[in-house]
């Protein structure tokens, strides 16, 4: 499942992040702000208009992301970890 | 140089308190707020350690990661790589991580390490990080880091001292420099966790007074409410606290200058006094605590935390006109004034939307703007309650930034539509934690943001306000002339040449004539209006009361338009020019804004003629 599709609240863990062309540096930058394998995501908020951005927390931290960027992670649920 | 001085850099994380650091350390003060992207420029300052020793500090711009994305990025990158133009490596890095956020923050710390430099880790805002009971153990993080680590409180006065003791002392050995490759920056999260597992206990990931907060100003309804409340509430406020208090002022200003006047002999020098000086600056320096209200609103909700959350509930918005998120703080910076919010954008990683950002930012109702805003309200629009609590004159003042924000936008999706190229803009932005103003920083901004209108009142608008008073009283009339003497001085022959563009959009001469030195500053069309009314005798009982019987609303109406759109300030085209270097940039905003204005102006002069 990608995180653009978690929904609000599930406790999840990142699979890994998607280039979505060569030399992505969108997902390059997620990497670095920690959506690595394994590292627990949840959907914290949702934006007010059409669903958009969404609210990630992650380890200690909270990004807002477009779902474009958010499409970009593949996550899985918690207890299949 | 001396030999001895060493170069110290500041990098970290965007908002992990360098800058707060920075100040601490060199006694300076750059602006600190809370929020990424405030720092986009080397700063330099330096100071006398203990020792003796002179410390050079460099203040970079925040990044998450070496991997520049953006102007701001690169400078940090270069920095630290020794390829600055003009600027060797620094002889010390202080890498500054926030303690309260060592996840995201430890990963930097590495990758900083990893250059081969001198590294010091400074774990700042440690008071928030034992409030919320995290608990570091600092000596096994230095071991495991290999690197000095100190614990820092940017924000509190001797916070540094710990800092200072060990960059004083001997420079730190260089780890070895490591080769950055896919591999081993995956490699980096690895050694992240194990060192958190070992070093840090945290009680709570997030802090709880976030998540509560956030339930309320994230939600999709009251979310959106609460952001509208927010704007209007600080827009009544500059009208009921702001307005009284100018008027107090400006009522003193014209007590003054008549006493003054009658201490001096009649002629040319008592006319420049009461009317140039008391008359033309004083009421500009009248608007001054309007303006210190404004940014009072405007440094709590920057240190609050709140404006990302703004800039999240309205970023689809932004995206619907072509504009990212990312584009929400420089844009509201640009409302204490474009400069700032024009260099801000170097914070936007996408060269295009950071062009479409500048070219919309000087819509955006800057400060300098309200003098003649208020000015223009207090003639023309009745003090009357609605709905028993809102003042009407502040639904006015707010709907003229509201109309300055509808132009930005429709600007923007004229923009997007001519743009071919549709590529993705990123968003990616970290939400910081709330935190509570403390009132020594606000009173320190309002101060700064006071001298800085005190010191363009004594300058520049004091300058031209002069000239004005020049223009408008020599030469004088010629023997024998009939009509009012202001008729025949420089002022009128100029002023009565523009009305022949401006007559169309309802501007007498007078106004067509103050909007000369208003493109030097916006805030001189008061002062010049003041004086050329003075030197006409046309303005007893103050400007305001000597406009209301000069033009009629719809003029008043169009000039407020004018000001909201018209391209005004040469300052802020300089900096477009120096930021997008590029001529034909500034000739497009010129040309666009200038447009726009005219054809507003036209339309709501003819219109409100019509209606009244
Ligand atoms: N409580 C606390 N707040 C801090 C500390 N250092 C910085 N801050 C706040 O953190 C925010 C970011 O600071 P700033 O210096 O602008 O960060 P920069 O982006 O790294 O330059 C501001 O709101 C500061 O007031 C600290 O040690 N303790
Ligand atoms: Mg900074």
């Amino acid at each position: 499942m990608r995180l653009s599709e978690l929904p609000k609240g599930a406790p999840a863990v990142v699979d890994r992040v998607h280039d979505a062309h060569a030399a992505d540096p969108i997902a390059q930058r997620l990497r670095d702000l920690g959506f690595v394998d394994g590292e627990p995501v949840r959907v914290v908020a949702i934006g007010p208009m059409g669903g958009d951005p969404v609210l990630i927390q992650i380890g200690y931290t909270r990004f807002a992301l477009r779902r474009a960027e958010a499409a970009r992670v593949s996550v899985r649920s918690e207890v299949a970890a | 140089m001396s030999a001895s001085t060493l170069r110290i850099a500041l990098v970290g994380n965007p908002n992990c308190g360098k800058t707060a650091l920075f100040n601490q350390l060199t006694g300076g003060r750059q602006k600190v707020a809370n929020y990424a992207g405030v720092t986009v420029e080397r700063k330099e300052g330096r100071f006398t350690a203990p020792s003796g020793r002179v410390l050079q500090i460099l203040d970079l711009p925040g990044t998450y990661s070496f991997e520049a994305n953006s102007p701001d990025e690169q400078i940090t990158r270069d920095v630290c790589a020794g390829n600055y133009p003009g600027e060797a490596a620094p002889d010390l890095i202080i890498c500054v991580a926030d303690a309260t956020n060592l996840r995201l923050h430890l990963r930097f710390v590495l990758e900083v390490k990893r250059l081969g430099r001198p590294v010091v880790l400074a774990l700042n805002m440690m008071d928030t990080a034992r409030q919320r009971g995290i608990v570091i153990d600092v000596p096994e993080l230095q071991r495991r880091l290999g690197l000095p680590v100190v614990e820092t409180i940017a924000v509190k006065r001797g916070g540094a001292k710990a800092l200072i003791e060990r960059v004083d002392g001997e420079v730190p050995a260089a780890a070895p420099a490591q080769p950055d490759d896919a591999a081993s920056r995956a490699d980096l999260h690895a050694q992240v966790r194990d060192i958190l597992t070992a070093t840090v206990t945290m009680p709570r990931t997030t802090a709880a007074l976030d998540d509560a907060l956030d339930r309320w100003a994230l939600h999709p309804v009251f979310g959106l409410l609460i952001l509208a409340v927010v704007m209007f509430l600080v827009f009544q406020a500059v009208y009921a606290a702001g307005k009284p208090m100018s008027d107090l002022i400006g009522g003193g200003f014209g007590w003054l200058g008549e006493h003054v006047a009658a201490l001096m002999p009649a002629g040319p020098l008592q006319s420049l006094v009461t009317n140039g000086l008391f008359g033309g600056i004083g009421t500009v320096l009248g608007f001054l605590p309007v303006i210190l209200v404004l940014f009072f609103f405007i440094l709590v909700l920057e240190e609050s935390g709140y404006l990302p959350r703004a800039a999240f509930l309205l970023d689809r918005l932004m995206l619907s006109v072509g504009l990212t998120g990312r584009s929400f703080i420089p844009l509201l910076s640009s409302f204490a004034c474009a400069i700032p919010g024009i260099m801000g954008t170097r914070s936007i990683q996408d060269p295009r939307d950071r062009l479409a950002t500048i070219l919309i930012a000087p819509l955006m109702t800057c400060s300098a703007r309200l003098p003649v805003y208020a000015l223009l309200i207090g003639a023309f629009i009745p003090i009357r309650y609605v709905f028993g609590v809102f003042n009407l004159q502040g639904i006015v003042l707010f709907s003229l930034y509201l109309v300055g924000i509808l132009g930005a936008m429709a600007v923007g999706w004229v923009m997007k539509r001519i743009r071919r190229d549709k590529s993705e803009h990123a968003l990616l932005m970290e939400l910081p934690s709330y935190r509570m103003p403390k009132l020594r920083d606000v009173v320190i901004g309002l101060y700064e943001r006071g001298a800085i209108f005190l010191k363009r009142l004594t300058g520049v608008i004091l300058g031209l306000t002069v000239l004005m008073w020049f223009i408008s009283t020599f030469p004088s009339p010629p023997a024998g002339a009939t009509g009012p003497a202001i008729n025949y001085s420089f002022a009128g022959y100029i002023g009565r040449g523009l009305q022949y563009i401006f007559a169309p959009i309802g501007f007498n001469w007078q106004i067509s004539l103050a909007l000369i030195p208003a493109f030097a500053a916006r805030e001189t069309a008061v002062a010049a209006l003041a004086t050329v009314y003075l030197v006409g005798g046309e303005a007893s009982g103050g400007l305001g009361h000597a406009l209301a019987g000069q033009i009629s609303l719809a003029s008043a109406l169009s000039l407020l338009v004018w000001f909201a759109y018209a391209p005004q300030c040469m300052s802020t085209l300089a900096v477009i020019r120096r930021e997008t270097n590029s001529w034909r940039n500034v000739t497009i905003s010129f040309g666009y804004m200038f447009g726009m204005a005219y054809a507003a102006s036209f339309i709501v002069y003819q219109v409100a003629r019509m209606l009244t």
